[in-house]
């Protein structure tokens, strides 16, 4: 009995790839991963975006998630790629799917994928961690003795469980920035693997290793990821060997 | 709870939500933010409403309701609307502890700033959430304690039709349909805010009182016998009608809301766009609150769900349809809307739900239509009542062959689940009537391997306990003690088990009969169960629809307590049969139904006498269109074929169509 086989749908093929780099700001730092997903699939189609479909019973639009910033954390910086059915033209694109999407999700770019090691590329994130009630020279005085071990091993509960791992290797950078002497920002560069190092692991190890409690919740934002620079302390933009010239 | 930085009224509190945000569960059902939200200006209305619909976000933002409502009133220039649901413990004790009060998602308002606080109740068991929204809103719980700075607390939904259990909690309760209700209550506050607020905070719940449509508690005293039954309900004042009326929606496509359906952020338990197609029901099932106080039938044309569909999916981006009402099959032109939808949104991801638990062939030929693309897993039939004998009683006329021709057709056309509903605990129902239960569950399981020629057929039981309603024929009826219901259940479920040929192709699922005891109070109940609700709350009681915030224990020692002295008891109030002469505690409150046809088709249900509906057979004098001046609103209409829409041209994102 042919009665439970997938329909033939004629699902049409994905002609183009647009990769999109947006931002999740203000109270939008709050949604998780699932959350943006949901919002994403469903400004496409009030954008009319020509999506392509995945087949079978159940057909999804054509969507890659990269590397998302956590739940809690504001990002400027945020990949994803979408394949499309019929060709569009990436600036109206943006500018459509900007207009569609919920307040505090702001499409900052749209490229046509010209290469095909987007994900590689991303090889490290910048964040910025603003410390409200922690004074400068305290937060630095925390990062110094950061860097100066060798490892800092902490703890964090995933989905498959409590796992240990190292936070002090993968962080390439570590210093401070701004002027509020109530407010110390530390710029955080850290280079990608597995476990990702977050934010939050490092504020854990300044934590242990310095004893520096924020009497606020921090404020983390994702400010750039990218392929590490020549000096391997900052990134440069993973678009740009898809833009044209 | 008032804040400590004197916060201007209609000022946002986000700032300080926020701080509290990073350590709670799932904070962006906090946020707002959604889609189609609205946020105005606060000085630049005159009436302010907060709406709640008093469970958590991801239950609460979905409802239908208060999505109408809060159009309707935004669309008002001189009004306002904000939506405010239940936080979690977690958040309500962090709240607590830096003084952040009961916020709307919208604009971050404090609840106690507005006019109105409409809280809609499609369950009695919110009525602890209530409470809880109230404290932190820095509103007294009691009405009487609450001055002219305090919103009016405004009762909505089905829970409304017997508001006395929170009596004591609300200035005020609304019964029926909120569209025009809702309106009427804005234009009463207007008037009275620019007439210079005359008699203060009574004054304005006079007014709405002397509408006769609005139901004002504090202007009604109740009188008890020595025996603990209702001697009398009467109005305190002269000028106060004896009884109110609700409120019945005539023509609803001159009401297509919601125009612009809130998407969420957060994920809810409905993820998919809603449409109403009808609403009100007259097949007669004498359980059924919803069937009885919804009356009559009134249809949304065919052309008038298609618009509101195509609109609707061009503003939410939603790719599923539910098409909604009370009994979805019953639509007079439902054959023909769901080939006209399944056929304009063939080609497109769009995929359609018609929730309709009837039973009958014809059910699963619409089935068969709205899965034209799908997979055809499931499909559930509502029997309700285990044995032809049970089903006479209840008026849910189906009888054995009826279902078993149809799960032959489910069956024969793909779908390999059927799911059944039942109820246990019905009036006059013996074990021997919940066994057949097991019964026909073999017949299903029987017909579906003879239809298929396969073993791979499942069929799921799923058994709710019966609680009586006012307004409805049983509201008279004897509720099942929670030990005889879990007993019967309990041997059910050993029938099933012992059963070596089907046993293992059915499934069971029911809850235990406690929780139904708790309703059945909240149901029921009079004034004086306000004092248990409000015991209960006190020990901790929230969240009472969810199995795992739920304790039996904790409300039985609450009524215990609150009780105490009273010549009546958690058994008195559900589990006692009432006789035709005692004071219902709704008596007072007309949903149009005429009490003498109650009790007779509550007669006709001990004789096991069935009634038809009228929207095929002559009327049958419920009461419902004399009384409330209405009248059956239903097709066909005649329209067969669905104008194509002329669909918006695309956006301009294509390379070929764009000036490059």
């Amino acid at each position: 009995m042919a009665r439970n086989l997938p329909p033939d749908r004629n699902v049409a093929p994905t002609v183009q790839k647009l990769r999109l780099h947006y931002a999740k700001r203000g109270r939008l730092r709050f949604s998780s991963h699932r959350d943006f997903q949901r919002a994403l699939e469903r400004a496409l189609r009030r954008a009319d975006i020509p999506m392509a479909y995945s087949a079978g019973f159940h057909p999804h639009p054509k969507v890659s998630y990269a590397n998302a910033a956590p739940t809690g954390v504001a990002s400027e910086a945020e990949y994803v790629e979408i394949g499309v059915a019929a060709e569009c033209v990436p600036s109206v694109v943006r500018t459509a799917l900007d207009d569609a999407l919920p307040e505090g999700f702001v499409v900052m770019d749209v490229v046509a994928a010209r290469t095909n090691d987007f994900v590689q590329r991303l090889e490290a994130s910048v964040w910025q961690v603003e410390l409200p009630g922690v004074a400068p020279k305290e937060a630095m005085r925390a990062a110094a003795a950061f860097l100066a071990e060798p490892e800092v091993i902490v703890e964090r509960l995933t989905k498959n469980g409590m796992r240990t791992f190292d936070a002090r290797s993968a962080v390439l950078l570590l210093e401070g920035a701004g002027t509020d002497p109530d407010c110390a920002i530390l710029t955080l560069v850290v280079r990608h693997g597995t476990p990702s190092v977050r934010p939050d692991d490092v504020l854990l190890a300044l934590r242990r290793v310095a004893d520096l409690v924020p009497p606020k919740p921090p404020r983390v934002t994702r400010l750039a990821q990218g392929p590490l620079d020549e000096a391997g302390t900052s990134v440069t933009d993973p678009l740009d060997p898809d833009r044209p010239n | 709870m008032t804040s400590p930085k004197n916060r201007q009224r209609g000022a946002s509190l986000f700032e300080d939500l926020e701080e509290l945000l990073p350590f709670v569960s799932k904070p962006i059902q906090y946020v707002g933010g959604e889609v189609n939200s609205v946020i105005k200006e606060w000085d630049d209305v005159s009436v302010r409403w907060a709406l709640m619909y008093p469970d958590a976000y991801e239950v609460g933002a979905p409802n239908q309701g208060v999505q109408i409502l809060y159009e309707v009133i935004n669309e008002r220039e001189d009004s306002l609307a904000e939506r405010t649901y239940s936080v979690w413990p977690d958040l309500e004790a962090l709240m607590r502890e830096h003084s952040v009060p009961q916020f709307t998602v919208d604009a971050h308002r404090a609840v106690g700033d507005f006019d109105a606080f409409g809280l809609s109740f499609s369950t009695e068991l919110g009525y602890t959430n209530m409470l809880t929204a109230l404290d932190l809103a820095g509103i007294p719980l009691l009405a009487a304690d609450r001055d002219a700075s305090h919103p009016i607390v405004i009762a909505g939904g089905h829970a409304a039709f017997n508001p006395e259990p929170i009596a004591d909690f609300i200035d005020a309760a609304v019964m029926g349909d909120g569209e025009e209700a809702v309106l009427l209550i804005t234009d009463i506050i207007a008037g009275w805010k620019d007439a210079g607020r005359p008699g203060g905070r009574e004054g304005l719940l006079l007014e709405l009182a002397l509408t006769g449509s609005v139901y004002v508690p504090c202007f009604y005293d109740v009188d008890y016998l020595p025996d603990g039954r209702i001697q009398r309900v009467a109005p305190s004042r002269p000028d106060v009608p004896w009884r109110v009326r609700k409120h019945t929606l005539m023509d609803l496509d001159a009401w297509p809301y919601p125009k612009a359906p809130l998407v969420p952020l957060a994920e809810t338990v409905h993820e998919r766009m809603s449409v109403e197609i009808f609403r009100g029901c007259t097949r007669g099932c004498r359980f059924c609150q919803a069937g009885m106080i919804t009356r009559p039938v009134r249809e949304r044309s065919i052309t008038s769900i298609a618009e509101i569909v195509q609109n609707g999916l061009e503003k939410t981006g939603y790719e599923e349809v539910g098409l909604l009402s009370l009994s979805s099959a019953d639509h007079s032109e439902i054959a023909d809307v769901a080939r006209n939808l399944a056929d304009r949104y063939e080609d497109s991801k769009v995929s359609l739900s018609l929730p309709s638990t009837r039973v009958d062939a014809f059910n699963v030929d619409l089935a068969n239509e709205l899965s034209r693309n799908g997979r055809r897993s499931g499909l559930t039939f509502a029997p309700e009542g285990g044995s032809e004998r049970m089903r006479k009683v209840i008026n849910k006329q189906v009888t054995e062959e009826d279902l078993i021709r149809t799960v032959t057709t489910a069956y024969a056309g793909g779908w390999r689940q059927v799911k059944l509903y039942f109820m246990c605990g019905l009036p006059t129902e013996t074990d021997e009537d919940v066994l057949q239960i097991a019964e026909l569950a073999r017949e299903v399981i029987k017909a579906g391997r003879e239809a298929t020629g396969s073993r791979d057929i499942r069929c799921t039981v799923s058994i709710g306990g019966f609680v009586p309603k006012p307004h409805t024929p049983f509201q008279w009826a004897a509720q099942l003690d929670h030990e005889t219901t879990d007993d019967r259940l309990r041997k059910l479920r050993e029938a099933i088990r012992a059963d070596r040929q089907f046993g293992k192709a059915i499934g069971l699922r029911y809850h235990d009969g406690k929780p139904g005891i708790v309703e059945g109070l909240l149901s029921r109940g009079d004034r004086r169960v306000g004092a248990v609700i409000l015991q209960a709350w006190r020990d901790g009681a929230r969240f009472d629809g969810w199995s795992e915030h739920f304790s039996f224990d904790r409300w039985m020692t609450a009524a215990g307590v609150a009780l105490e002295g009273e010549p009546v008891d958690v058994d008195w109030f559900t589990t006692r049969e009432r006789e035709r002469t005692e004071v219902l505690p709704w008596d007072h409150l007309d949903s149009g139904l005429d009490s003498e046809w109650l009790w007779d088709d509550w007669q006709d249900a001990l004789a096991e006498v069935g009634v038809e509906d009228c929207r095929w057979t002559p009327c049958f004098d419920c009461g419902v269109c004399d009384q409330m001046d209405t009248e059956i609103q239903v097709g066909p209409t005649g329209v067969v074929t669905l104008p194509m829409p002329t669909l918006p041209a695309r956006n301009p994102v294509l390379a070929a169509a764009s000036d490059t």
